[in-house]
């Protein structure tokens, strides 16, 4: 690998942009691609394929071994609702490979004490999503309970590309949410995309536990079912 | 910071501190192999690393390759069936099939 690849590479990490390294396996040659911007159209379809499902492998493309390196940008979580909750999801998130951010604009609860070494946003939901932008490789969980504060970030959630939508409470309180939702303006296939209640039925009682469900449920959604 | 970036970021560093340097990449795997497809292992020229290739089954013989790529410059594909016994042996539960891609960092 050249340096200047290299150094090209890890500025693309820093910079959070996707990056694809095509190398030939038979002469070293290699091409970078960041943002996606590409190659003949065969090989394209390869690239986005492997860009996809977030996985590198080896292609054999007009005779030649090529491994195309896929570096997508660390998977996010917006945690909505600085609960007690949070404070056992985001490390929980974090040790599986999330960049999180924590969104509360009731400054008793995102305080720095209760989220240390995480971003925490002090917007307003709606603004502090729409700053941050969700794409495909995001999750988003609500947890405050309170339709002032979940509702303004699942309406902005539900416009976004995130793999996985959820949010916490009782069935009763989902089918609520659900119908103010629908009040918004979005269809039933739309709000079919939040998981309520969050997380996988595990039986989960304390608030580490409902964390590990949260986790699993989000795994699940990335790696096994796009469509759940 | 992801894996990848710290052991991309370490190759850089040695690099810079003008070691020579070698990169080894697992591009393909067959059956039950110890690590995935992309896992990156970066070598200098006194043998330091980080990073794996393996659960610790190979690297003895990709870091005295990744030597030889250094000296020439020119890249290796090396192939490894790694028995069960061998898998035994450094501690994994399973054999499998590995395929390595080792560069120079120029």
């Amino acid at each position: 690998m050249k340096r200047a690849t290299l150094q090209a590479l890890l500025q693309a990490q820093a910079d959070k942009r996707p990056a694809v390294l095509v190398t030939d396996l038979a002469s070293g040659d290699e091409t970078l691609i960041v943002d996606g911007q590409a190659a003949d159209a065969a090989l394209q379809a390869e690239i986005d394929a492997a860009v996809r499902a977030d996985r590198s492998r080896t292609v054999d493309h007009q005779g030649r071994r090529l491994f195309i390196n896929v570096f997508n940008p660390p998977l996010r979580l917006i945690v909505v609702g600085a609960v007690h909750i949070a404070q056992a999801l985001v490390p929980m998130a974090s040790i599986a490979g999330y960049d999180v951010t924590v969104v509360d604009p009731r400054r008793a609860f995102a305080s720095d004490e209760r989220f240390p070494d995480v971003r925490v946003s002090r917007d307003w939901p709606d603004e502090a999503l729409e700053a941050l932008a969700p794409d495909a490789r995001t999750a988003i969980v609500t947890l405050t309970h309170d339709p002032k504060l979940d509702d303004p970030a699942l309406d902005v959630a539900l416009k976004s590309p995130a793999f996985y939508i959820a949010s916490l409470g009782s069935k009763k309180t989902h089918a609520g949410r659900l119908d103010r939702l629908a009040t918004l303006g979005h269809d039933q296939t739309t709000l079919a995309r939040i998981h309520g209640p969050a997380g996988l039925p595990l039986g989960a009682v304390s608030p580490a536990e409902i964390a590990v469900a949260v986790v699993a449920e989000m795994t699940r959604a990335l790696r096994q079912d796009p469509a759940a | 910071m992801n894996a990848s970036e710290s052991i991309l970021a370490q190759a850089a560093d040695w690099r810079a501190e003008g070691r020579d340097v070698a990169l080894a990449t697992v591009v393909k795997t067959w059956g039950s192999s110890p690590r995935p497809v992309g896992s990156q292992l970066v070598v200098d020229r006194d043998g330091r690393m980080m990073g794996s290739v393996s659960g610790g089954c190979i690297e003895g013989a990709v870091i005295q390759e990744a030597l030889v790529v250094m000296e020439t410059g020119a890249p290796k594909l090396l192939d490894f069936g790694v028995s069960n016994e061998q898998a035994w042996d450094v501690g994994l539960a399973c054999g499998g099939n590995v395929q390595v891609f080792v560069e120079k960092v120029e």
